[in-house]
């Protein structure tokens, strides 16, 4: 059996909790997501700007903290800190952690690539509506194709204490060590299947241990400790999720579906780099004492193709709020609404959308929502998104004044006008496997 | 006789891309021909209003007690287009709660 923990189910996640894994129980292998689907387009214009960034800074320091406890309890890390940039990356944890051995997987990385996949015929239409990638060609930002766990694992044969990835699934991080300890080959797919959905499980950090769980969730303990998940792993595919003695949190099978569950599609057809599994063949059993067992599992073969994520350029938005108190707050803040539109409309500025909310009313579960009589505060929040950032500009101009100029009892307003930011967008694609050719290079 | 879903059951939502999707997951497992029976796709649909503008698909998971439902062109373009607080449809499942849904009372 071998102990697989995630400590970071995203970047921004509790910086203790990677910290906390390795010094309150054993394990074996600690995972740490850091890559969102739009992160890498920051980290590309991160290296643009200095050719020894473009990775995930929180992470070199970490392991820095925690490099004497990796050493002395023989655990290793698996991180897709690497970003745009896994080399530098390697470099700076080497400088800081100069006892560990730290090895890449490269490859992913296909920005420099995209004109030779295209003039090959590699059209990556967008999954979700088809259109072939040259409608974008020129503002694309960054390009990754999803790797596998098996490059992974052969980053593990090196030695190394550290293994350093770009864009890989966030599954694969959690069935490398598997596939590494376990000899999992490529068509073992129910083996594989199991590891993937176990890394699922794992890979949101603590929504698998507690964490955003709607059952019985004021009676959850001591969630300001909440331990984050680890896999107990068998070489025949069957596991155990639970968290180390003593940590916050709850593991039990109504907390373990609900991350199940979580951003899946068809559950007959989880598609993976690896393979495909099936989450209609799960058992689960609820052991009791934050602990439940899998078992069951069936997978099938993997795809021909490997998912690709690229960022592109898509516009500016800006989203502004004001404050609007009782009595008859939401007939005062959609009065203002109309003030903004008029305007909007006056001075000729053409969004694709103009989006408003009033929060404390409806903005998050619209119709769905419970009606209040008369709140005692609503927010209004608008926003505006197009392709003109002047017109984006100018209408964060629009709500301020209206502190003096519209309905009375406005408020809220002191971190001034909304910031225009950039719209970078995702663009999923597919690409032949043979096209992506992943490598692993150890750093010294 | 009428029962708010979260009776019966739990959710929780995520997104991809502009798409969201809903687990729905019976506390006990008898609730689950409850859950096949009334919360279809239709009436989810219906649920969100204008919030989801395209189609809603559901997939059924009887080993689990659970449901999970696909709800299309769901967030505004999603990610990072979104003008929405709730850009990624983290508040989707918690719409669902309030559900009305008709039961025998031999079922609960």
């Amino acid at each position: 059996m071998i102990r697989i923990a995630n400590g970071q189910g995203f970047w921004g996640d509790w910086l203790e909790a990677p910290v906390r894994l390795v010094e309150q129980g054993p394990i074996d292998y600690l995972m740490l997501d850091y890559l969102a689907e739009v992160t890498m387009s920051i980290l590309q214009k991160q290296k643009a700007a200095d050719p020894a960034l473009g990775y995930a800074r929180d992470f070199p320091p970490l392991i820095g903290r925690i490099a004497g406890r990796l050493r002395e309890r023989g655990v290793r890390v698996l991180a897709n800190a690497g970003g745009v940039n896994p080399v530098a990356c390697a470099r700076e944890v080497r400088r800081l952690a100069p006892g560990l051995k730290v090895a890449v997987v490269l490859g992913d990385d296909i920005l420099d690539s995209l004109d030779e996949l295209l003039a090959a015929g590699h059209e990556m239409r967008n999954m979700d509506t088809g259109e072939p990638l040259s409608t974008i060609r020129d503002d694309i930002q960054s390009a990754n194709a999803y790797l596998g766990a098996f490059p992974i694992a052969e980053a593990l044969a090196t030695g190394a204490d550290v293994v350093i990835t770009g864009r890989c699934t966030d599954s694969a991080l959690a069935l490398a060590p598997m596939i590494h300890e376990f000899e999992w080959k490529q068509d073992d797919f129910d083996l594989l299947a199991a590891g993937t959905i176990a890394g699922h499980v794992i890979e949101c950090g603590a929504q698998s241990t507690g964490g955003n769980s709607q059952v019985d969730w004021q009676s959850i303990p001591d969630m300001a400790n909440i331990g984050f998940p680890i896999l107990e792993m068998e070489p025949d595919g069957t596991f155990a999720v639970t968290k180390h003695a003593g940590t916050g949190g709850r593991v039990t099978a109504a907390v373990v579906k609900e991350q199940l569950l979580y951003e899946i599609g068809d559950p007959r057809r989880y598609m993976m780099a690896d393979c495909v599994s099936d989450f209609t063949t799960i058992r689960l059993h609820d052991e009791g004492h934050d602990r439940v067992r899998f078992t069951g599992i069936r997978g099938g073969p993997r795809p021909e193709t490997l998912k690709v994520s690229i960022s592109y350029h898509y516009g500016w938005k800006a989203v502004g709020t004001l404050v609007y108190t009782w009595p008859q707050a939401l007939a005062k803040a959609q009065a203002a609404d109309r003030i903004v539109r008029a305007h909007v409309d006056e001075l000729g500025l053409k969004f694709e959308k103009i989006h408003t909310e009033f929060f404390g009313v409806n903005a998050c579960l619209g119709p769905a929502a419970p009606v209040v009589a008369d709140p005692a505060e609503v927010e209004l929040r608008m926003g505006v998104r197009g392709t003109d950032r002047k017109a984006v500009d100018r209408f964060t101009r629009e709500l301020i004044p209206l502190v003096l100029n519209g309905p009375p009892g406005a408020t809220g307003y002191s971190d001034g006008r909304p910031k225009v930011r950039e719209i970078v967008a995702y663009w999923p694609a597919l690409i032949p496997r043979e096209a992506i050719r992943a490598r692993v290079e150890v750093v010294e | 006789m009428k029962i708010p879903l979260s009776r019966v059951a739990h959710t929780r939502s995520g997104d991809k891309g502009d798409l969201s999707n809903i687990g729905v997951i019976a506390h006990e497992e008898r609730h689950y021909p409850v859950l096949l029976r009334e919360v279809t796709a239709e009436r989810v649909k219906a649920r969100f209003g204008d919030l989801v503008r395209g189609r809603v698909e559901r997939y059924e998971l009887p080993n689990l007690g659970a449901l999970n439902f696909l709800l299309y062109e769901a967030l505004d373009g999603g990610g990072t287009i979104s003008l929405r607080t709730d850009a990624q449809g983290k508040t989707h499942g918690a719409a669902l709660l309030a559900m009305e849904i008709e039961v025998d009372p031999g079922e609960l």
